[in-house]
């Protein structure tokens, strides 16, 4: 059980350097966009690692007491959740206006063309 | 009994009337919904500040669910302070938004701007006075995407790239601060400030209290736009319509800077910024590099909002600098800048507002005359911009003499002399403006005496008076900002 809990810290750790990797290094407005939600997915999974008890059960309707998992951070993430999906969201929109604003979605072009004018 | 209810109302009402806009979407009544938030929303907040100076420090369990297991609203004067800038720089840009913004945006997509504008303003007013650490991430978060939108209402297409880039850095910043928050979370099993408080000083060894502490810092100086974090900031200011310019450089990154100052004073253990972390140091050197080289950056724009919105990352740098100091008197000073910089950088752009609406460009070519063709637009921005660099009779000269005075206390001479060095760079670019608006004569040509429409003179004028007015009477600023520092740092008066 010990290292199966190292093992989802050291994933989040991967998921975390790859996001921001993908948000720094792409020029593909949508990859951004992608990378962000790999970034936040990581922290997801950090959370709900964090609640995780080993053989817990989830503390609904328990009559005796036994081993049950912190439902909060679950709680929180689905918060999270939330405000990731709006700001995926908000990030197409603005990506589906800046292409027809500007006719494309590689951030060099767009920089290229507001250097131009 | 109501009065107990008054720091909910706080959000509620702003929060019920934004879908309300949504619905109707018709400009000119969304508009009045806003109107009435705005004139909500200051009474309340005065209310609260009334309540707070009476019976001390409100402390409210949202739904009745007392915390840990509820989320509690806390305030005490600190927050009192910054809900009453918030609240009343909102109420001024709604009252001067209808014109400006008929101007730059098209009738049809107006109702949506308020919407947005209404919950950036809830987003605003939940950040400064929640007392849980996730629900200010939820806050932050809600302020921070309809300030997206609200950007990209500007007219220029480039609003739509500046946006865009907020998006992604201010979401990796609330990212940054959530796992910051997980970490704590995960030490302490609480998420309630003062819980959080009470239970880190017992865990100041650990090494996950740094880590949280560096991944809290690193996200609240990106959403307030630290130095050498401030990359978003000036495009968002520069694109966004001029209202909403005015209306974001007094609020938005003020919020940012609260919650700053109150985790790493009062949440963190006493003396873990100053004496364990040592971390002042950077904040302090970070603060006056940016207070200086911000502002020698602004002196060569040559676009108005661009520039003060390169002056604002500057005032942000004095703001930091009263923070590094890590005593009373900083932080005294940092509250009262707050303040300060709200009023006179408000005034300011929503003077170039009015500029916008007479002459159609907010370049600084446009100044041209402006001191003969406009005079009380221009008065506007040439006293903001005395405030800007600390001129007596004018709040900002308040400022800097409790920011020097903060710095002379702990023999920091070097730093007095910064901070007089970057007032001279501020000089610099306001002088430039002086310069085009009021020297540069033509005889041959005729001035028309045309003035910026009353409903964006007015609310304009109320925050230059209110300069003037703090500038030379700082007795309310001062005490309430001194009061707000010591309940931060936990000196009880």
């Amino acid at each position: 059980m010990e290292s199966l809990g190292i093992v989802n810290y050291w994933i989040v750790i991967a998921l975390m350097m790859i996001g921001l990797y993908i948000v720094i290094s792409a020029n593909n407005l949508i990859k951004k966009i992608i990378g962000l939600n790999i970034f936040q997915s990581s922290v997801f999974i950090l959370y709900i690692s964090i609640g995780k008890v080993g053989g817990g059960t989830a503390p609904i309707l328990l009559k005796e007491p036994t081993v049950y998992s912190n439902p909060l951070p679950h709680v929180l993430i689905l918060t999270a959740i939330v405000v990731g999906v709006a700001t995926t969201a908000l990030g197409l929109a603005l990506i589906v206006r800046i292409r027809s604003a500007f006719g494309t979605i590689d951030d060099q072009d767009v920089q290229q063309d507001i250097e131009r004018n | 009994m109501l009065s107990l209810h008054l720091s909910a109302l706080q959000v509620v009402i702003p929060l019920l009337a934004a879908p309300l806009c949504a619905i109707i979407r018709r400009p000119g009544i969304t508009w009045l919904i806003a109107l009435a938030v705005g004139i909500a929303s200051c009474i309340n907040s005065i209310a609260i500040l009334l309540h707070i100076n009476r019976f001390g420090e409100i402390v409210y369990s949202l739904g009745g669910w007392a915390a840990p297991f509820g989320i509690e609203y806390r305030i005490d004067s600190a927050n009192a302070l910054i809900l009453l800038i918030i609240s009343f720089i909102y109420l001024l840009g709604i009252i001067y938004a209808p014109v400006s913004i008929k101007s730059e945006v098209p009738e049809k997509s107006q109702g949506w701007l308020y919407t947005a504008w209404i919950l950036c303003f809830t987003g605003l007013s939940g950040i400064t006075i929640s007392g849980d650490v996730f629900n200010v991430f939820v806050f932050l978060e809600v302020s921070s995407l309809s300030t997206y939108i609200l950007i990209s209402f500007g007219q220029d297409k480039r609003c739509l790239s500046a946006a865009f880039r907020y998006l992604v850095m201010g979401t990796i910043a609330a990212t940054f601060y959530l796992i910051g928050v997980g970490f704590l979370y995960s030490l302490t099993g609480t998420l309630n400030m003062a819980d959080l408080a009470q239970r880190l000083p017992d865990l100041i060894s650990q090494n996950t209290v740094a880590v949280a502490f560096g991944f809290v810092i690193v996200g609240l100086a990106i959403k307030m736009a630290l130095f050498p974090f401030h990359a978003w900031l000036p495009n968002a200011y520069a694109y966004a319509p001029n209202a909403v310019t005015a209306f974001l450089a007094g609020t938005a990154t003020k919020a940012a800077v609260y919650v700053f100052i109150r985790l790493i004073f009062e949440v963190f253990p006493e003396d873990y910024f100053s004496g364990f972390t040592s971390s002042h140091h950077i904040i302090l050197a970070v603060g006056i590099i940016s207070a200086v080289i911000t502002s020698a950056v602004a002196i060569f724009q040559n676009e108005l909002k661009r520039l003060f919105a390169w002056s604002s990352i500057g005032q942000i740098g004095y703001i930091a600098v009263g923070v590094g100091l890590a005593s009373t008197a900083g932080v005294a000073a940092s509250f009262l800048h707050l303040f300060n910089h709200a009023i006179m950088k408000t005034a300011i752009f929503m003077a170039i507002g009015g500029l916008f609406i007479v002459t159609g460009s907010t370049t600084t070519a446009a100044l041209k005359n402006a001191g003969r063709r406009m005079p009380w637009t221009m008065a506007a921005i040439l006293i903001g911009g005395l405030s800007l660099i600390g001129v007596p009779f004018t709040t900002g000269f308040i400022s800097k003499w409790y920011l020097v005075s903060a710095s002379l206390e702990q023999n920091f001479w070097w730093l007095a002399g910064l901070i007089l060095l970057g007032s001279l760079v501020t000089a610099a670019y306001v002088w430039k403006i002086v310069e085009i608006a009021y020297f540069r004569k033509d005889p041959n040509e005729q001035v028309v005496r045309q003035e910026a429409p009353l409903s964006l003179l007015i609310p304009t004028w109320i925050l230059v008076v209110a300069n003037i007015y703090f500038g030379i009477d700082a007795r309310f600023s001062g005490s309430i900002a001194t009061q707000a520092a010591n309940t931060i740092l936990g000196i009880s008066p």
